[in-house]
C-alpha cells in the first residue's frame, strides 16, 4: 500500500490516491486535498457536506453516493455541484478521506 | 490549459422505462466525473421530456424475452409467454414490478433523474422532426429542456463529443 504526505502527515492511499484509512484524515487534511482539487478555501457549506460524509462514511465503511449526499445532508444537487465543481463524485470522497463512491446514483 | 473537457451526448428514441434509465444512469455518473452531458430526445424517447408522459412511462412483457417469470416470484429462467403479456392490464403488472424494484433499489423516478441532470448542468434538447411529428409546443415539454433543435444543430453541439444512440 502506497503512503503519501499530505498536511504534515504520512496517509495511506489507494493507485488513484484515495485515502484508504479513514481514522488517519483530519480537517488540516481536507484543507489541502481540497487545494488540489482546485477548491481554495472550504466554506462552511462545503464542511457541511463534508461533515455529513465523514458521519455517513465512517458509520457505513463506504463513500454516500452524489444522490445519498443531495437527500441525506439536505443539499441541493444545484448547490452540490457548485460547491464542487467540474465532478464533486470523486472530489468529495477524496476531500473527506474517503474511497471512490461504488453506487451508481 | 485549452484542453477541451470531455463531453458526452446521448440520443435518447425509445420511451419504454427500460430503455429510458440507461442514459439517465450513465449522464449523472458522468456529470459526476465532471464530464459534459448533452441528452437528446427524438421519437419515442420524446416520451420523457413530455409533461403528459413522463410520470407514466411502461414496459411491456411482450416481445421481450428478457423478461422472465422471476420477476413475479416464479423460480427459474422460465419466460413471460408473449399471450399473457397481451392480456389487458399486464403492462402495468409489469411497469409496477420494474418501478417496485427500482424504488428498493432507492433509484430515482424519471421526473426526478431528469431534474437531477438538469440542476447538475446537463443540456437537454428536444428534436425538431419529432416536435413537428407529435404536433407538440415548448409548453409540452418539461422545464428543463433548453430548446428544440434540428439534427444538423445537434451535430453542430456535439462537435468531438462521445455520441451514445439509445
Amino acid at each position: 500500500m502506497a503512503t503519501r504526505e499530505i498536511a504534515g502527515k504520512t496517509v495511506q492511499v489507494d493507485e488513484e490516491g484515495f485515502m484508504t484509512v479513514p481514522a488517519e484524515w483530519s480537517k488540516e487534511i481536507a484543507v489541502e486535498i481540497a487545494r488540489e482539487e482546485g477548491i481554495t478555501e472550504l466554506t462552511p457549506a462545503h464542511w457541511k457536506v463534508i461533515d455529513f460524509c465523514r458521519q455517513d462514511g465512517v458509520a457505513s465503511g463506504k463513500s454516500p453516493t452524489l444522490r445519498r449526499i443531495t437527500t441525506q445532508a439536505g443539499v441541493s444537487t444545484k448547490d452540490l455541484f457548485a460547491l464542487f465543481p467540474k465532478g464533486p463524485a470523486k472530489k468529495v470522497s477524496r476531500i473527506s478521506g474517503l474511497g471512490k463512491p461504488e453506487g451508481c446514483v | 490549459m485549452t484542453e477541451e473537457n470531455r463531453h458526452v451526448a446521448f440520443i435518447c428514441s425509445k420511451g419504454s422505462l427500460d430503455m429510458v434509465y440507461p442514459a439517465l444512469v450513465m449522464g449523472w455518473a458522468a456529470l459526476g466525473q465532471g464530464i459534459d452531458v448533452t441528452l437528446f430526445f427524438t421519437f419515442w424517447g420524446m416520451d420523457m421530456i413530455r409533461k403528459d408522459r413522463v410520470e407514466n412511462l411502461e414496459i411491456s412483457a411482450v416481445a421481450n424475452p428478457s423478461m422472465k417469470m422471476s420477476m413475479m416470484g416464479v423460480p427459474g429462467n422460465l419466460g413471460i409467454p408473449n399471450f399473457i403479456g397481451i392480456v389487458p392490464g399486464m403492462t402495468a403488472v409489469a411497469t409496477k414490478l420494474m418501478k417496485d424494484k427500482m424504488t428498493k433499489l432507492e433509484v430515482p423516478t424519471v421526473p426526478e433523474y431528469l431534474a437531477m441532470l438538469c440542476d447538475a448542468g446537463a443540456r437537454l434538447y428536444a428534436c425538431k422532426m419529432s416536435v413537428d411529428m407529435f404536433n407538440l409546443k415548448d409548453e409540452d415539454l418539461i422545464d428543463c429542456v433548453g430548446s428544440v433543435v434540428t439534427a444538423s444543430d445537434f451535430m453542430d453541439m456535439t462537435e468531438g463529443a462521445q455520441v451514445i444512440f439509445i
